[in-house]
Parts: C-alpha cells; sequence; structure tokens
C-alpha cells in the first residue's frame, strides 16, 4: 500500500469528521432556526467529505476494512486532525471562528487539491471545493456580523479570536505526510495556500474590526497523532456503540 | 358585505373544498384554531428535533450519523415552513416561540420521551413518524392554502424518515441478539405513547367536530389510530418483535384489529408537564433561545449599520 498517500488522505478525512462531529453537537440548540440549519448542513457536508475520504483511504490500505472501521476503531494516537478542530464549541462566537479559520483553509486547499495526480482526491476535490465556497462565505460573512455587531457580540468574538488564534497554523504547517505528498504530485503544497489564507483571514478580520492577538506562539501535534484532552471525550462518544458492541451490523 | 355574507361564502368554499388564503377573509375562531394547530406542530418539529439529535454524535456508523443530521435538518425545515404558515395568519414567529417557552403553547407529548438506546432512532421513525404521517396526509388537502401547501412537502420528507427508521429497525432486528434486544426494547418503551399521539377518545375530543366541518381535520381520532394499528401490527411482525399489547388481535368482524386500553392517566401526565423529559425539553429550547439572543442582536446591529451605510 502507498503509506503515504494513506496517511495524506486520512489527515483530511479526520479533519472533516471532528469538525462535523463538533458542529453536529449544535443540532437542535442553535441561536435561531435558521442558523441552526446552516450549522447541521456544514457538518453534513463536512461529514460527507470524510467519507468519501475515508472510503478512498480504505481502499488505498486493501485491507478489507470499511470506512467506519477507519472512523470507529482507531485510537486518538492514530488521528491526525489539527488541534483546532476538537476545541470545544464555546459560545456560538467560538464555533463561527473556529469555522472561518477552518473554511479559509479547507476552501483553498480543495481547490489547489483539484489538481492532484490523483484521480480520485482530485475527484473528491472538486466536489467538495463547491461546498466549501458556501462554508466560507457563510462563516465569513458571520465574523463580520458578530464582530461589527453590538459591543457584546465584538467581545465575544474577540474573545474567540485570542483564545483560538495560537490553534490556526498548524494547519498550513507541513507535517512528513503534506511534504510527501506535494513531493509526488499528490498534494497540495501548503506554502501555496498558507499566504493567500492569511490575507483572507486578516482581511476579514479587519473589516470585522478585530484584533489579531499579538501572541506568536503556535499549537501543534495534531497531524502527528498528539491531540488535546478533547479528542478523547469526542471519540468516546463517537466511537461508543461500536466499541460496546463490537462487530456487528447497524 | 357584511359579516353574516362573509361568512356564507367561506362557508360555501369550504363546501365547495375551494382553499381558504391568507388574504380572504375568514372567521375569528377558524383563524385561532388554525394558529393553535399550526403553531404546536411546528413547535413539535422543533422540539422534536432534541430526542433524535440526542443521537446524532453517537450514531454507529457514518452513513447513520449523515442520515441522522439530516432527519433532524429535515425537521428544522419542517418547523421553519411552519412557522411561516402562521405568519401568515397574523401572528409572528417569536410570539409563537415565546408561547412556546412559557408553556402556553402544546407541542406533541410524544417528544417528552427520552430516547435511551440507538434503537429509539429507529422506533422514533417507525412508528412516531409513522403515526404523524398518518395525521399529516389528511392535511395535505386541510382548507387553508399555507397549510395544505406546508403539509404536502413535509409528508414527502416524513415518509422517507419512517422507511429509514423501519430500515433500522430491520437492521437491529436481523442482527446480534443484544441488538434484537433493544429493538424489542424500544417497541415496548414506544408503542403506547405512538397510539397516544392521535389524541384522545373521540368521545373526549373537544375540537374534532367543528375542526371536520372546517376542513382542518379530515379523520377523527380513533378513526386514524386504528388506521395505525392495522398498519402497525404486520410491520411488528415483519420485524420478529412483539406489540406490547396482549389485547392486540384481529376481529375478524370488524375487519380491524382490536387493542388494549391506553392509559389515559399517562397521557394527560405528559400533557400536564409530567412527562419524563418536559422539563428538559423546554429548558433546551429556552437556554437556545436566550444565549442565541446576543447573536440576533448582533445580526440586527450590523444589517441596520450596514443600511445606514448604503444610504449614506
Amino acid at each position: 500500500m502507498n503509506q503515504n498517500l494513506f496517511n495524506y488522505t486520512l489527515q483530511q478525512a479526520d479533519n472533516c469528521l471532528i469538525l462535523g462531529q463538533r458542529l453536529g453537537e449544535w443540532c437542535g440548540h442553535g441561536p435561531v432556526l435558521e442558523q441552526d440549519i446552516a450549522m447541521t448542513n456544514i457538518a453534513l457536508d463536512l461529514i460527507g467529505q470524510a467519507r468519501m475520504l475515508y472510503q478512498y483511504a480504505a481502499e488505498i490500505q486493501d485491507e478489507k476494512r470499511s470506512e467506519d472501521d477507519l472512523a470507529y476503531l482507531r485510537d486518538a494516537w492514530d488521528f491526525k486532525n489539527v488541534l483546532l478542530v476538537e476545541q470545544p464549541n464555546g459560545d456560538f462566537a467560538k464555533t463561527i471562528l473556529r469555522q472561518f479559520l477552518f473554511d479559509s483553509f479547507n476552501c483553498p486547499f480543495y481547490e489547489k487539491l483539484k489538481e492532484s495526480s490523483d484521480e480520485r482526491l482530485a475527484a473528491i476535490a472538486a466536489k467538495s471545493h463547491k461546498e466549501t465556497l458556501y462554508h466560507l462565505k457563510w462563516s465569513g460573512d458571520w465574523v463580520l456580523r458578530l464582530g461589527d455587531g453590538t459591543e457584546e457580540s465584538h467581545n465575544r468574538i474577540q474573545n474567540a479570536l485570542n483564545e483560538l488564534w495560537p490553534y490556526s497554523e498548524e494547519i498550513t504547517t507541513p507535517s512528513e505526510a503534506d511534504i510527501d505528498a506535494n513531493k509526488n504530485g499528490f498534494g497540495v503544497n501548503l506554502n501555496d495556500i498558507k499566504s493567500e489564507r492569511e490575507t483572507k483571514i486578516r482581511e476579514v478580520l479587519n473589516e470585522a474590526t478585530l484584533t489579531i492577538p499579538d501572541s506568536a506562539y503556535n499549537h501543534t501535534g495534531g497531524k502527528e497523532g498528539k491531540h488535546t484532552e478533547y479528542l478523547g471525550y469526542i471519540l468516546a462518544d463517537l466511537q461508543f456503540l461500536q466499541r460496546a458492541y463490537p462487530g456487528n451490523e447497524w | 358585505m357584511d359579516e353574516k355574507h362573509l361568512e356564507d361564502h367561506f362557508n360555501e368554499k369550504i363546501d365547495q373544498d375551494v382553499r381558504i388564503e391568507p388574504k380572504d377573509w375568514m372567521p375569528d375562531h377558524y383563524r385561532k384554531t388554525l394558529i393553535r394547530q399550526i403553531s404546536q406542530h411546528a413547535h413539535s418539529e422543533i422540539v422534536g428535533m432534541l430526542p433524535e439529535a440526542n443521537w446524532i454524535s453517537r450514531a454507529p456508523t457514518l452513513r447513520r450519523k449523515a442520515a441522522a443530521l439530516a432527519k433532524v435538518q429535515d425537521e428544522a425545515g419542517h418547523g421553519l415552513y411552519l412557522y411561516s404558515a402562521c405568519e401568515t395568519l397574523g401572528v409572528d414567529r417569536d410570539t409563537l416561540l415565546d408561547q412556546l417557552h412559557t408553556g402556553k403553547a402544546k407541542y406533541s407529548s410524544i417528544f417528552n420521551y427520552p430516547t435511551l438506546t440507538w434503537a429509539d432512532m429507529g422506533a422514533i421513525g417507525w412508528l412516531v413518524d409513522g403515526a404523524a404521517i398518518m395525521n399529516q396526509v389528511p392535511l395535505c388537502r386541510a382548507s387553508y392554502g399555507p397549510y395544505a401547501r406546508a403539509m404536502i412537502r413535509v409528508c414527502k420528507e416524513e415518509s422517507f424518515h419512517q422507511r429509514q427508521g423501519f430500515e433500522i429497525m430491520l437492521t437491529l432486528c436481523k442482527g446480534s441478539d443484544e441488538q434484537q434486544k433493544m429493538a424489542q426494547d424500544a417497541l415496548n418503551r414506544w408503542w403506547w405513547p405512538a397510539l397516544m399521539m392521535f389524541g384522545p377518545t373521540d368521545a373526549d375530543s373537544p375540537h374534532t367536530e367543528q375542526s371536520m366541518r372546517w376542513g382542518i381535520k379530515r379523520f377523527t381520532n380513533d378513526e386514524l389510530r386504528q388506521k395505525f394499528v392495522d398498519v402497525s401490527k404486520p410491520q411488528a411482525d415483519l420485524l420478529g418483535i412483539k406489540i406490547p399489547d396482549p389485547d392486540l388481535k384481529w376481529n375478524e368482524a370488524r375487519g380491524h384489529y382490536d387493542f388494549g386500553e391506553i392509559n389515559w392517566d399517562e397521557f394527560y401526565n405528559v400533557i400536564k408537564g409530567n412527562g419524563p423529559c418536559n422539563k428538559q425539553r423546554i429548558d433546551a429550547r429556552t437556554k437556545a433561545w436566550e444565549e442565541g439572543a446576543w447573536v440576533r442582536e448582533a445580526a440586527s446591529a450590523y444589517a441596520e449599520k450596514k443600511t445606514k451605510q448604503q444610504a449614506a
């Protein structure tokens, strides 16, 4: 099996699954019905992206495992998602900011991945890119509304920014899988996205009258399987039935 | 035209099955009854999101997780069109939500029962959505246009949910002993509350006669309940699980299943607020609404700023 292609595919699948899982926690509890629907819709897109990627990863692995085996039967150290996506929902401002930081990566990432030499990844990217255009518009618009809305909303999203900023850059910091994938033509050169993403983020945050924190420290480790304490609880929830009743069809 | 003429004209339209539209004259009592009925239904949709949302994070496969998300999202959408239908009668959504949060408005009691295992996602789809469809399909011909049109969309999606729920049950019933036990346990807990969804017996249903006259109800509670039992028994047989009613048996003379007495004390208790989850459901809705206040205020403030900037 092509271990690097497998790792690379899994890394993106894990990002989508964990963020989809987090967003799904909002379902039924949103601040207004329309936004409840929007968050569930984005969760649904992300779970859909995760499924396509896990299905492909399972095929690459060629050990008769399924998308569900990959999602439900690995422990935290095997998950390769960035730390950003496992951060708790917090209030709506924190969820929005986490989403915006992710979408500002995910959208250009898929746009570039469309040119992957790997046909399957290119096809998944083409379908997913269309979805992320909407996600980025939605989260970006909400950053503006909250940043430039009322004093309370401004303070809340500024706090969210202060809290999440150290988790922003990991996603464009290349892992071994990223470097290898790019070298072999099937992966995206993260340096190409990095500046585009930063420009977009600064543009939106400025318009939203938000202040980018001075702190230059960045948390990393997720891509290598070193996670925050949150991931264990996410997996305990996500994997409960498969772990409690192993080997069943559902 | 004086009121007498207007009312005669309205009754003529009802008799000829001509739809009543928002701008048409309608008796005050008709309007109020519709607002009550449609808003109760809208509230049921959004409160009904909660017991199922409870299992989204724990759905056993990614396919089931996606289906659960899509289903709960559909319910939010049903809530939206029903609130909109209600708005055409002159009551805005915020007022209706306030009635829900303060306990002035009711919603379907079934959602005051807890979802304890994954099988409940199957049982709810199969039985609760099944009962809802029985209630709602006739409303696609309701006399009030916006309501009837909303119900057509709602019913299409509900029948999809019902098949999905039955398929979850079927998978469990074909699965391990533990899964079969889960399915039977869910049927035991949901069967009677599902029968209660049709409301009190006809003898105790004060609104039925007037609502049938107005074409906003097409069959009585007992007629629909009987139909539901008749349809569900063979489905339970197909699944290989047992409906928890020792009196359930085919009555050749009636051409229907006879079934046992519903525990009406339980029914009225849950309506009065003493069901297992009444408090949790309303607390969850109220919390979401109150904690969302600053978000809605921010959105309005921002929209206002933008309008002013454009005008300047």
